[in-house]
Order: C-alpha cells, then sequence, then structure tokens
C-alpha cells in the first residue's frame, strides 16, 4: 500500500520558542508560545512536552506565563536525553507539543481571620522555578512569604533576583558557604524550626531527597507541609496510571491527584523506587545519543 | 428491516450452488514468523477471492444480518456490488452508513453482530461480511482518491466534539457534512482514541487511521491536539466563551483499574494503557533507535485479563525482542472470555500460553522490582449477576510464576476530569456520563455517546452513538435562533 504523508495542522498551534537562556547548573530558560495553556495557568501547575514526533513525553512546572502575550516560561534542568535535547534547541525553534495546564492548582488562601499567614517556600534546583509561582500568589493575596533557596555553590545560584521580588524574606543556603549559609537548605529551615519563628506552612519542591528531609523536619513540629511530587508520567491525564503513589496509605494518580500532597502523609520510599522504573533504558538511551553526538562532531570537523 | 433494494443484474447461481461455496479463509501471516513483528496479521482478500467470497451471499431481502450491524450496513447492497466486481460502488454503498469501514472490517466481533445473524451461517459458515468490508475499503484507500461529498454551504453554527476517538471522529465527519464548523479537541498528541493508543499496529494499521482523519480534515473538521477539556478549556468556556452552539463529549473509559492487590506497586508492574499507549502511541517497539519512550523489557510477561485489552497486551509483549515467555492469566474458563474468539486463536497460534481458571494473589520483588507473581487455581460455582458462574479459589492451590513485568487488564472506568469540570452534568455511580437514545445529557446543548455512556463496550457501538448524537446535533442547532 501507498504511504500517504499526513499532516495534522493542530488547530494551527505552534509552540515556538522566543526566548532561551543558559543559567547556571545545566538548568535552562525557555519562554514558549502556548496561547491556550497561558490563558488558563494557575500556580503549582505543570504541562507535558513533546520535542519532535517520536519523541518522548516529559512533565515540566509552569514557572510563569502572560496571558496577554501567549506565552509561558520553564525552566530545564537537562539530566537525560530529552532534557539535553531541549537544552541544545535555540529561540526560534518550535516543540512539537505542548499540552496544559495540568494537575490541581496550589490551594493559595489567606490566613484566617485576616490575619497575616506566613508562608515558607523551600526550593532546590528546578524547584526554585517551580516555588516562584506559588510564593508569588501567596505574596499577592497579602501573606508573608520566606523564601529558602539554595545551590552547590554561589555560581551555580539561579532565580535569585525573581525570587527577592515576590518575597518578603530570601535565605540562601551553598554547600560549600560561598554565598550565603553553608550548608543546605534544610540547613536553614532546621534553625527557623528550632528558633520558633512563625511560620503557617512550609511548601517544599525539589530532588525527593531534599523534599523528604524538609518532611522529617517538620514533622515533629507539627507544620503543615506540602511537597509537589515528581513521578514519571506519561499522559498527565489519569489514563496510564504510571505516576501513582501511595499518600495516607491511598493510591492516587499524581498527574491528575496532585502534583502537590501533604507531605507528612507521603511514601517516599516508593516515589524514589518508582523513580527508577526506567533507569537502565534511559541509560541505553543517553549512551546511543552521546555516540551520535560524536559521530555528529566528527563529520562537522571533517567538513571544516 | 425491509430496505435492501435489489438493483443489478439477476443472480446466476441458485443459493444451493452459492451454500456450496465455502467460506474463502484469511491469508495470514505465518505465526511463528508475525509473532516477532508487528506487521499487520491478517493479509486481506485478493480482489478474486473477494469476489468469490460474495458469490457466497444470498442478497436476502430481508436481510438478518443488518440488524446485527449496530449501525446498519446495508450488507446486501455494498456485497453484491462486490460480487459484481464494482469495487467503488460497493465503498459508496458501505459509506452511506459506516464512516470507518477499514476499521470495523478488521476490529468488529462480528461473530457477535452481523455475521452471527446471517441465515448462511444457520447452515454453514457465515458470509464473511468484516472480510469484505475489510476489501473494499482497503480497495478505495489503495486505488485513487477517497471521493468527498459535496458538502452544503456553512450554516454558520458551531460544534465542539470532545476526545477523537471513534465516536467523536464519526460525529465530526456527520456534522460538518451538514456544514456546520467543527472542531475536535484531543488530550492527546494524535487523534483515533483506542484506535491509536490501544489497539496495536498488527491488529490495526496506524495508516488506516491517519488516513480516516486526513478523510475528516479534508471535509472541514478542524482538529486541536493536546487540549484537555477540563483543563485547558472547560465546557463552559467553550459554550460561553468560544461560542459553541452545541458539545458532543467521546472521551470513552480511559481510567485504568488496578486490583488492589499486595506488591501492585513494584516496578514491572503496568496498567494495561500505560503498556499499550508506550508501545503503540509513543512507538515504543522502536526503542531507543527511532523513538525515544521506552518500554519494559522483560524476559516472563504475565498478563491479567480476559478481554480484547489482555489479548492485545500479550500479543504485543510477544513480539518485543527480548520477550521469552508471555502468560495470560484469567479467572474464568475459555467460554466466558469475552475477547474476540479470532483474537484468542491468534494468541494461542503464535504461543502465548493461557492459564486459565487461574488468579493473581500478589505480585512478589525484590528491592522494589517485580520477579514473581503469585496466582491460585479457581474453579466455577454458581451462576453470579451476569449470568456467568462465578470463580471461586481453591485453597492451597497457589503456585508462583517467575515474572518481571505484569499486565493488568481487568477493565476500565470512566475519566472524572470532565465530570469534575461541569456543574449540572448527570453521571451514574459508575462515572459514566447519563444520556438518552440520541445521546443527549442533562445539560442544555451537551450530547455524550460511546465507552463515557455505555461503559467499555465496541468501535462500532462508539460510532453508532456519535452518529445519533450527530443528527440530533444538527436538529438542535438549526432549531436554535
Ligand atoms: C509534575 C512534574 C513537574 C516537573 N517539573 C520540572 C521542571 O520544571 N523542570 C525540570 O527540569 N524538570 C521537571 N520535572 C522532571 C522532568 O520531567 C524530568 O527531569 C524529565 O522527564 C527527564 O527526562 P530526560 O529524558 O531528560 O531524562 P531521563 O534520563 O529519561 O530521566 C532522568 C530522570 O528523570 C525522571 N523522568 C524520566 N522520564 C520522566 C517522565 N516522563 N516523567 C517524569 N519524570 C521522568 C526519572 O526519575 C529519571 O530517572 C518535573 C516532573 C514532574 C513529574
Ligand atoms: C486494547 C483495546 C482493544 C480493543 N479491541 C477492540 C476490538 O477489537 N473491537 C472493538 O470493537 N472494540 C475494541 N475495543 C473497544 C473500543 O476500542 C472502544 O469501545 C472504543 O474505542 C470507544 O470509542 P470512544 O470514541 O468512546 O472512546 P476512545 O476510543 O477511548 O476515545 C476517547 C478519546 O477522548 C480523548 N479524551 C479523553 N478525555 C479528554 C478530555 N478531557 N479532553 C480531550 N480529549 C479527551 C482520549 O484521549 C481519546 O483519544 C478495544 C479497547 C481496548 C482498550
Ligand atoms: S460495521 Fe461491523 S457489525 Fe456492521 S457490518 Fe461491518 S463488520 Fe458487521
Ligand atoms: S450476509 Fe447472510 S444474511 Fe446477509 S444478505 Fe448475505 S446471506 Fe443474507
Ligand atoms: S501520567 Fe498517566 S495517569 Fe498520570
Amino acid at each position: 500500500m501507498k504511504e500517504k504523508p499526513i499532516i495534522i495542522l493542530n488547530g494551527g498551534s505552534v509552540f515556538r520558542i522566543l526566548e532561551k537562556n543558559d543559567l547556571a547548573a545545566k538548568v535552562y530558560r525557555y519562554v514558549i508560545e502556548a496561547p491556550d495553556v497561558a490563558k488558563k495557568a494557575k500556580a503549582g501547575q505543570f504541562v507535558i512536552l513533546r520535542l519532535y514526533n517520536d519523541g518522548e513525553r516529559i512533565p515540566i512546572t509552569l514557572a510563569d506565563w502572560n496571558a496577554a502575550k501567549g506565552t509561558i516560561t520553564l525552566y530545564v534542568q537537562a539530566v537525560g536525553k530529552t532534557t539535553i535535547m531541549m537544552s541544545m534547541m535555540k529561540a526560534g525553534d518550535s516543540l512539537a507539543d505542548v499540552v496544559g495546564p495540568l494537575g490541581i492548582p496550589s490551594h493559595v488562601e489567606k490566613g484566617q481571620p485576616q490575619a497575616e499567614k506566613t508562608f515558607v517556600a523551600v526550593g532546590g534546583g528546578f524547584g526554585i522555578a517551580a516555588i516562584h509561582p506559588i510564593v508569588r500568589a501567596h505574596k499577592l493575596i497579602g501573606n508573608k512569604t520566606i523564601s529558602i533557596i539554595g545551590a552547590r555553590t554561589k555560581e551555580l545560584m539561579i532565580m535569585e533576583n525573581e525570587m527577592r521580588a515576590i518575597s518578603d524574606d530570601v535565605r540562601i543556603a551553598t554547600d560549600d558557604g560561598s554565598y550565603g549559609t553553608k550548608g543546605f537548605v534544610t540547613t536553614i529551615l532546621k534553625s527557623m524550626l528550632e528558633n520558633h519563628e512563625p511560620m503557617d506552612v512550609v511548601l517544599a519542591i525539589g530532588p525527593v531527597v531534599m523534599m523528604k528531609a524538609v518532611t522529617d523536619l517538620t514533622r515533629p513540629y507539627g507544620v503543615q507541609t506540602l511537597v509537589s511530587l515528581n513521578p514519571i508520567m506519561m499522559d498527565g491525564t489519569g489514563m496510564c496510571g504510571a505516576c501513582r503513589v501511595v499518600v495516607g496509605d491511598k493510591l492516587q494518580f499524581a498527574c491528575v491527584d496532585g502534583p502537590e500532597f501533604d507531605a507528612h502523609q507521603v511514601d517516599f520510599a516508593l516515589l524514589v523506587a518508582r523513580q527508577k522504573m526506567y533507569s537502565p533504558q534511559e541509560k541505553i538511551s543517553m549512551e546511543l545519543f552521546n555516540k551520535i553526538c560524536e559521530a555528529q562532531e566528527h563529520r562537522e570537523t571533517a567538513a571544516w | 428491516m425491509d430496505t435492501v433494494t435489489q438493483t443489478s443484474a439477476k443472480p446466476k447461481l441458485s443459493n444451493k450452488e452459492r451454500m456450496k461455496i465455502p467460506r474463502h479463509p484469511m491469508p495470514e501471516q505465518n505465526p511463528l514468523e508475525r509473532a516477532r513483528n508487528f506487521f499487520e496479521v491478517p493479509l486481506g482478500y485478493t480482489p478474486e477471492m473477494a469476489m468469490e467470497e460474495a458469490e457466497r451471499c444470498l442478497l436476502c431481502k430481508k436481510a438478518k444480518c443488518v440488524e446485527g450491524c449496530p449501525v446498519n450496513v446495508q450488507i446486501p447492497n455494498f456485497i453484491e456490488h462486490v460480487a459484481a466486481g464494482n469495487f467503488s460502488l460497493a465503498a459508496q454503498a458501505l459509506k452511506q452508513m459506516n464512516a470507518l469501514p477499514a476499521v470495523c472490517g478488521r476490529v468488529c466481533p462480528q461473530e457477535d453482530q452481523c455475521e452471527s445473524l446471517c441465515v448462511v451461517g444457520a447452515k454453514v459458515e457465515p458470509v464473511a461480511v468484516g472480510r469484505l468490508e475489510r476489501f473494499v475499503a482497503d480497495w478505495e484507500r489503495a486505488n485513487g482518491e477517497m471521493a468527498i461529498p459535496e458538502i452544503p454551504p456553512p450554516t454558520g453554527k458551531k460544534v465542539a466534539i470532545i476526545g477523537a476517538g471513534p465516536a467523536g471522529l464519526t460525529c465530526a465527519g456527520d456534522l460538518a457534512k451538514c456544514g456546520h464548523a467543527v472542531t475536535i479537541f484531543e488530550a492527546l498528541h494524535k487523534p483515533g482514541g483506542v484506535l491509536v493508543y490501544g489497539i496495536p499496529e498488527f491488529r490495526l494499521p496506524k495508516q488506516i487511521v491517519e488516513a480516516e482523519v486526513q478523510y475528516l480534515e479534508k471535509l472541514g473538521v478542524q482538529i486541536k491536539c493536546d487540549f484537555v477539556v477540563g483543563m485547558t478549556r472547560t465546557i463552559d468556556e467553550l459554550m460561553n466563551e468560544d461560542g459553541y452552539d452545541a458539545v458532543f463529549i467521546g472521551t470513552g473509559a480511559g481510567l485504568p483499574y488496578f486490583m488492589g492487590l499486595p506488591g501492585e506497586n513494584l516496578n514491572g508492574v503496568y496498567s494495561a494503557n500505560e503498556f499499550l499507549t508506550r508501545v503503540n502511541l509513543m512507538k515504543g517497539f522502536e526503542f531507543p533507535n527511532h523513538a525515544d519512550t521506552p518500554v519494559p523489557m522483560a524476559k516472563h510477561v504475565v498478563v491479567v485479563g480476559g478481554g480484547n485489552t489482555a489479548m492485545d497486551a500479550a500479543r504485543t509483549a510477544l513480539r518485543l525482542p527480548w520477550t521469552e515467555k508471555v502468560y495470560i492469566v484469567y479467572r474464568r474458563s475459555h467460554v466466558e472470555m469475552p475477547a474476540r474468539k479470532e483474537e484468542i486463536h491468534h494468541g494461542e497460534q503464535e504461543g502465548v500460553e493461557f492459564l486459565l481458571l487461574t488468579n493473581p494473589t500478589r505480585f512478589l520483588g525484590k528491592d522494589g522490582w517485580l520477579n514473581g507473581v503469585e496466582c491460585q487455581k479457581m474453579e466455577l460455582g454458581e451462576p453470579d449477576a451476569s449470568g456467568r458462574r462465578k470463580p471461586v479459589s481453591v485453597p492451597g492451590s497457589e503456585f508462583i510464576l517467575e515474572a518481571e513485568a505484569v499486565i493488568i487488564a481487568v477493565g476500565n472506568g470512566s475519566n472524572p476530569l470532565i465530570n469534575k469540570t461541569t456543574p449540572g452534568l448527570s453521571i451514574t455511580k459508575y462515572g459514566n456520563i447519563v444520556a438518552d437514545e440520541s445521546g443527549k445529557t442533562s445539560r442544555e446543548g451537551v450530547w455524550a455517546g460511546g465507552d463515557i455512556v455505555i461503559g467499555a463496550a465496541t468501535v462500532i457501538k462508539a460510532m453508532g452513538a456519535g452518529k445519533s448524537a450527530a443528527k440530533a446535533i444538527d436538529e438542535y442547532v438549526m432549531g436554535k435562533k
């Protein structure tokens, strides 16, 4: 049978990259044209994107959006094949797909009655971008916002200015002590808890080890704590069950029931295990990709 | 039903002679070869075979077979054209009632529908209606352009279709043919619903679905993928802000059921939806060379369930190059399996091992990874509410199967996204949308049909629902000021 090519116009949507910046620590910032998503985006939600046909679907948090301009802003850390390929894309390139906004928005409310509520957000890596819109939402309704952000060393710190603009207080930790407190974000949170600094809600987003450490710290103090979980996802609409997590002994699909959950109820051990579901395949994929890149370089050098 | 009209020349053969022609077998790929590739299993009739098979039809005036078809395809009508070698006319006759004949000819459970009522079948084997339907549709696709019907001038009415499965696609096509502006909103990056993410390539080549979608685009239907209604836009926003006069919901039964057994969250336990989507929609069978989405790499695979989904999962798993052994574990016996007979037979031929009257009791693992399934033998007891004999476990009959992957295919529920975001939409206690014969829901201007209304069913039933709704929606929007 003759092969007939098919073009699905996708209702005219083109997900063009308008801006791309190379930040520190293999984190890249992208401003992408996605008017339907921008129109509905709320703090705490995410998108699923594909770079090209036959690419993988990967979830990325909405760090910012502009409904009037029809754009969204994403911060992506290059960790594996898809995110590294994305880091090689330039302004002007287009993604194959961006679908969203997905997930339940973060619950943002003012302290009762009329009282100012102290909202503490802890971010590490791309998690800083993920807490950004949530902190801003709390700030906008008049809550007190404290952001704790960390990096390995001063040069790798991202989004400091953006976080200062929307936080009443920004506290910084670096592993080597080159900037702010020496240690981890949890070092700062720990001393705040020990000093009984007032706080109503703590939100932590970042690597699972960090979220778990925060959860263990706040538990004895009984401070309400939220985490945004990042299991492996595929469709993002509740159809596949790949993203299942256990929260308070209940099976939940993080893409539609979350991604934000009550941290003290989360089964972190299961999350850590399930994130490794495709580790062997991810390795194969990365090795093949490296080989292709090397071959490409050889060809380019030869051409010169 | 008395709608069959005899048109062309007198039959050359007597009915007796016709009944003597044996049913033409379907040429198929050799089982051992095909069990390792993703090419289609049945190869299709040649024109000669099709004409010979068509000769077997008695062209009944009161055709029983038509009653067995959920969309009333005028079967003797199109078969008569096949017998005469007028394949193009046959295609026209077929398409009057069925927008996706290439799909239905392949996946309809004909043995329970049209062919089950064929009068020839009462004596010998029934006329191969499905195979003829497939032949005609394939012939049309391969030989020249599909005729685009004349479309009336635009009515100025806008209809939104939610979900690009068979229900939504059919509804969209019929409404476009009435001159309405139709937009399909689809959550995934490709239209087709279960036809692209569930049913595998070797049973329904994706090119066929793409050709049907292309045909819809030629009719003027706009398809917006990457659009989750309920999230990207709600039904109220579509109607109140974006100016849609009516909405059809065809979102299917896409919520995977798990069994609640110990060890179900181990790495290596998948829902059939996840497994099939990874392999089919994401082309995981081409990982890592031509596609990026990883698929489970297991030597021993256990599939739980006995429906079409279980059969598809088992036969898909078998085709992945690293798989050595695939079991189907089903708690009732062979006769109760809900899957199509042909698919069960294909699975057996290809080497899937069926463990019937068997049920899993827990999933075993080490360091978070699955390494086995504990099963229990069952026996059939008293009939239950569905009339089928209820399986009861045999104490002490536990045994362990070695497995690195388990695929759970015990059914799907309905996705609650639309229900949660559409106030005033009546829902049954199982989460299905309440709709009348025409698909009308409790919300003014909103229709629904397919699996989201009747629960997991068949392609042709979903198409039938899309068709009835299109008729009602046309009347509604044309009556609207
Ligand atoms: C709700 C949510 C929001 C996220 N937001 C961001 C963000 O704003 N910025 C950011 O840099 N990263 C974010 N992530 C993580 C991001 O999705 C993964 O880093 C990315 O999928 C890795 O893909 P890869 O092919 O580059 O790497 P791989 O080598 O394939 O994977 C590296 C690791 O990433 C995880 N991962 C792989 N595939 C997926 C997948 N399909 N879904 C989820 N995790 C996966 C696994 O734990 C894996 O071990 C988010 C994840 C979730 C679930
Ligand atoms: C593996 C498998 C094998 C099968 N084999 C057969 C067979 O051989 N023969 C047969 O007759 N039947 C078979 N069936 C059943 C048949 O496929 C279904 O009954 C049929 O596809 C239902 O059609 P539908 O249009 O109602 O829904 P679906 O085909 O499920 O399509 C629904 C579409 O809606 C989209 N959607 C969902 N929610 C939203 C939303 N909120 N916004 C936008 N889009 C949304 C989904 O992504 C999907 O594309 C099989 C089913 C499965 C799962
Ligand atoms: S659509 Fe299905 S049931 Fe109807 S005639 Fe064709 S194969 Fe038979
Ligand atoms: S298919 Fe069977 S029932 Fe239908 S018209 Fe032909 S012989 Fe009669
Ligand atoms: S990603 Fe598939 S159900 Fe959540």
